[in-house]
């Protein structure tokens, strides 16, 4: 089987796919098993992509071990910023066709493919590219017969395995730190959805890079994660994905070298909307912090608790702005929704909205399948809801939203707390100090005000508790690349 | 006449013809200004053309501007898009790097070699390095007993710079960069000596996209576009780069009108320390460097050389052998090393300090003299035999003229260096490590190269110590200038 294939689209057109593992500039076959990738509108396979076993594994690793201690430590500076501008040239230039290849694999609509997580991802690129230079360490006061200081180093190399929801913004919030602080990388993409970011891989030799210093392969999480996550020669490991893959990457670096680790996992993160808020801005911003990306976001606000005097207005409003969702054909340019990702999720999500109508809530929006053909899932509320039940506590990962009141804004932050997870949340009110207070006491890594699930490249993001440690994005997350270097330099003269 | 009677065609000395823009560069056009004044080409005394020029009008008029562009424009234009404008402008002057280095030699006389391989790179390595600073300008987030306070970073507003003849295109950079990416919008009066490099780019960052008003680049006489400026109501900051002379009237504007806030690049006389154990070779070429680089046009330039006596006479004949080779000749040339110095005023100026260095009883090591009859060649001059209190010494000679002193030990130089109202920069020429550190730490200079001379990059501050300036320019430091501190508390525990 060659490296480019031409898949089919939906649309009747097709496209080109690399299929192979990508490491020192090259598209190089695998010797893991082939892997069939789903196009989850059609349930068909799209095509077959290799996978990388841990000899694989082992010959990426060098490269960018190699890439590393040679070729990449020459670059100056600011020229690594100037490969992540360009490289975010060429992904402007091409942004159609990776937000295709997004559109194909992952399901989401090419729109907001585009608009959304390429657009980001380029955003993201040329944040950091302007961080490289500018990488600095610090002098400080000790004794008079010293001068001391600190340098931020790069790691080396580093491995990065990224999940499937948002299949090159994960990758690129990644890859943009690393490069700009020095490391090279190793990264495992999705087996579910590997193709978009062989693409960028094209571009990545485009715009220069050294080879070595970005590697792209995919795999099973058992063979090719496990290789990844417990090589000796990576220093590093940043992980987006599952609660419970989290503790496997943890428990396989405490085995291995205790490289530094990084998790960015799940949540179950709360809305809080209070008597005095905007219902409509509040309805608007809720709706979307749920059924964006068909609620497959770690971030998603997936619990909505609402002042019981508001209740019942809240959710018609939250309804209206429900209907409004369109779901169908990630190629339609009206549709908002396309499909879940495979059939694993689309049981588990049908099985969710099943224990919760056991449970006691009840389907006020929603609820079922549509069509037979094509993992689709009609945009679901839930209400009645109060925080003992599972599909409170648990993440679904689907287009569902629990919804439940409270009577004062302390047992909203109370209930909002009493979660395992703690990756984001939001509130909604017009009170200024009401939207510090409860920001201030949510237990949570990123807090919206009177909005939800808007990013930005300078903002960091990460959670608390069980949804992880570690920032991406933002000036914090350029520590989670770097080693922090004391030197102390004594002036004998001076002793 | 309008835009494009203001193109005036000019031959260069290597036979190629050129389009010069002569316009004040106002809400991006290209406009009359209020007189005219003439720039010379200093390789041959000949005028190039005559320029529009700026007094308290247009002056006026670009406040205005500039005051509109912010309000309406550039205020609210996201971080991001500043971004692209500054990296869109530099991929501009690269596109052109060839034609401005060759206005640049053409208008300041350096060698072409050097305005194609440094005065341009180090614009575009400036430009690209601040646009980087976009969204990362932080500002912090403080809890305390009353409640929680933003302190934001504000850009001014409406800013202008002053810039200096001696690197019209990279001195263009070091105040573009900064104020643009903070936000603000800025006016850049540049040296009537050389006005012309600057107003390609202004063509360029209008071809860029930038809305008329932010970016406005006039000329004009100190007495009176400068002064217009100074005092102007409606800037709120004020960079200057030029004479420590011209410092202080700018100081004294601004205590007479606003209070405009105002950082100085002014001069120095900044000393180059050769210990015993330095790698001699490498002390002599820096110090050539130091020193006759840019025809000693330099602020920073190290023309006060302390060598210890275990290495004096080694250093001053390698220095002497440096300074006599390098051929002084037409900038356009590619093998001339040394180009005129910037005006006949100039010329004078350094002549006379060499006179005073002859009659007060130095000795003329080396050069001293004009070089050929047109244009204002300089030999590359050494003096020997100097003490302390002579001008030579003393007074900023801003010419290819280095003073050379024997010292004994360390405390010996470090009295010798800091005995100066100067403070710019300086050099330590050594390979002990206590010594390197323990002398950079006691020299009172705003740069101390160690083991090198004149080595500017953006990522570092620079700037001077006592009447070598205030403020620092590049590095994230140099953002401090163009930022306001601005602290939002919010009330949350006090009840009366």
């Amino acid at each position: 089987m060659s490296d480019i294939q031409t898949v089919k689209l939906s649309n009747g057109k097709t496209a080109q796919a690399h299929t192979y593992l990508f490491y020192n500039n090259k598209f190089v076959p695998g010797n893991g098993p082939l892997i069939e990738t789903i196009n989850p509108t059609t349930e068909e396979v799209i095509c077959k992509v290799h996978s990388a076993d841990a000899k694989d594994v082992d010959a990426a690793v060098d490269a960018a071990h190699n890439a590393f201690h040679s070729e990449w430590k020459k670059v100056a500076a600011a020229q690594r910023g100037r490969y992540l501008n360009k490289l975010a040239d060429l992904m402007e230039r091409d942004i159609d066709e990776l937000a295709t290849l997004e559109a194909l694999d992952n399901g989401k609509s090419f729109v907001v493919a585009r608009d959304v997580d390429i657009t980001d991802s380029i955003a993201c690129f040329r944040y950091f590219a302007g961080w490289a230079d500018k990488i600095t360490g610090q002098t400080m006061e000790t004794t008079y017969d010293k001068m001391c200081y600190t340098r931020l180093e790069p790691i080396g190399v580093v491995g990065a395995i990224t999940p499937w929801n948002y299949s090159v913004m994960m990758p690129v919030w990644k890859l943009a730190p690393a490069l700009a602080a020095g490391n090279t990388i190793v990264l495992k993409t999705s087996e579910v959805t590997p193709l978009a970011m062989l693409k960028l891989c094209e571009l990545v030799v485009e715009a220069g890079f050294p080879a070595g210093v970005v590697n792209v392969i995919t795999g099973y999480g058992q063979i090719t994660g496990a290789a990844l996550t417990g090589h000796p020669k990576v220093h590093k490991m940043a992980f987006t994905g599952s609660t419970q893959s989290g503790r496997l990457i943890m428990d396989s670096s405490a085995k291995s070298n205790l490289k530094k680790v990084q998790l960015e996992l799940g949540g179950k993160s709360a809305q809080i909307v209070c008597a005095d808020a905007d219902l409509k801005n509040a309805a608007f911003w809720a709706c979307g912090g749920i059924f964006n990306n068909h609620g497959q976001s770690c971030n998603a606000g997936s619990r909505i608790l609402v002042h019981e005097s508001v209740h019942d207005e809240f959710v018609k409003l939250f309804i209206e702005e429900a209907k409004k969702i369109k779901v169908g054909d990630p190629f339609d340019p009206e549709v908002t929704q396309g499909p879940q990702i495979n059939v694993a999720q689309f049981n588990k999500i049908l099985e969710y909205i099943d224990i919760g109508t056991k449970e006691g809530a009840k389907v006020a929006f929603g609820g079922k399948r549509i069509g037979s053909k094509g993992y689709f899932i009609e945009p679901t509320v839930f209400i009645n809801c109060h925080n003992q039940m599972r599909v409170m506590r648990e993440e679904i990962f689907g287009p569902v939203v629990c919804i439940g009141t409270f009577k004062t804004v302390d047992e909203a932050i109370e209930i909002a707390n009493d979660s395992d997870y703690g990756l984001a949340g939001g509130v909604y009110t017009s009170n200024i100090d009401t939207g510090i207070i409860v920001s201030n006491a949510l237990e949570a890594g990123t807090i919206w005000v009177n909005s939800y699930d808007i990013f930005d490249q300078s903002t960091p993001f990460g959670g608390y508790k069980q949804s992880g440690f570690g920032k991406e994005l933002g000036l914090d997350s350029l520590r989670e690349y770097s080693h922090i270097k004391s030197v102390k330099i004594q002036l004998v003269s001076r002793l | 006449m309008t835009g494009s009677n203001l193109l005036v065609d000019v031959k260069l000395s290597n036979g190629k013809t050129i389009q010069v823009q002569t316009g004040l560069f106002i809400n991006n056009e290209f406009v009359v200004g209020d007189y005219t004044l003439d720039t010379v080409n200093p390789a041959t005394g000949e005028v190039i053309t005559a320029v529009q020029a700026a007094d308290t009008p247009k002056v006026d008029e670009a406040v205005d501007a500039a005051e509109n562009a912010y309000q309406t424009v550039w205020k609210d234009t996201l971080p991001t898009e500043r971004q692209r404008l500054m990296l869109r402008l530099a991929d501009l002057i690269e596109r052109d790097a060839e034609e401005l280095a060759q206005i640049e030699t053409l208008d300041n006389g350096k060698p072409f070699t050097n305005s194609k391989f440094v005065d341009v790179p180090a614009l575009l390595g400036t430009l690209r390095y601040y646009a980087g600073f976009a969204d990362k300008l932080y500002g912090k987030l403080i809890n305390t007993q009353v409640g929680t306070s933003l302190v934001d970073r504000e850009p001014y507003g409406v800013c202008a710079g002053i810039l200096p003849w001696n690197f019209p295109l990279s001195m263009l950079g070091w105040k573009l960069g900064p104020a643009l990416v903070t936000g603000n919008v800025i006016i850049i009066k540049t040296s009537e000596i050389t006005p012309l490099s600057a107003l390609k780019v202004a063509a360029l960052a209008k071809e860029a996209g930038f809305a008329p008003g932010v970016i406005q680049i006039i000329t004009g006489y100190g007495k009176t576009a400068g002064t217009a400026l100074s005092r102007h109501m409606r800037v709120s900051k004020l960079a200057f780069t030029g004479s420590t002379m011209v410092g202080r009237e700018i100081m004294k504007a601004s205590a007479d009108t606003n209070l405009k806030k105002v950082t100085l690049e002014l001069g120095g006389k900044s000393p180059n320390i050769i210990f015993n154990d330095a790698d001699i070779d490498q002390a002599v070429k820096f110090a050539h460097r130091g020193i006759y680089y840019n025809q000693g046009q330099i602020c920073c330039a190290g023309s006060r050389i302390y060598v210890q006596e275990g290495v004096y006479d080694q250093f001053v004949k390698g220095l002497q052998a440096a300074a006599t080779t390098g051929k002084s000749g037409d900038p356009f040339d590619l093998t001339t090393m040394h180009g005129p110095l910037v005006s006949q005023m100039q010329f004078d100026r350094v002549m006379d300090y060499i006179e005073s260095g002859k009659a007060e009883g130095a000795h003329v090591h080396t050069g001293g003299k004009r070089v050929g009859d047109k244009g204002y060649f300089i030999e590359p001059t050494i003096f020997t035999d100097v003490k302390p209190e002579m001008k030579i010494v003393k007074e900023e000679i801003f010419g290819p003229v280095a003073v050379v002193t024997k010292f004994k030990d360390e405390d010996d130089v470090v009295r010798l260096a800091n005995d100066t109202v100067y403070g710019l920069a300086s050099a330590v020429f050594t390979k002990d490590i206590d010594r390197a550190l323990t002398v950079a730490k006691r020299i009172q200079a705003g740069t101390v190269w160690v083991n090198g001379y004149n080595l500017l990059e953006n990522e570092t501050p620079f700037g001077g110590y006592g009447q070598s300036g205030i403020g620092r320019e590049n590095g994230e430091m140099g953002l401090d200038n163009y930022l306001q501190y601005k602290t939002i508390k919010i009330n949350l525990n006090v009840k009366l």
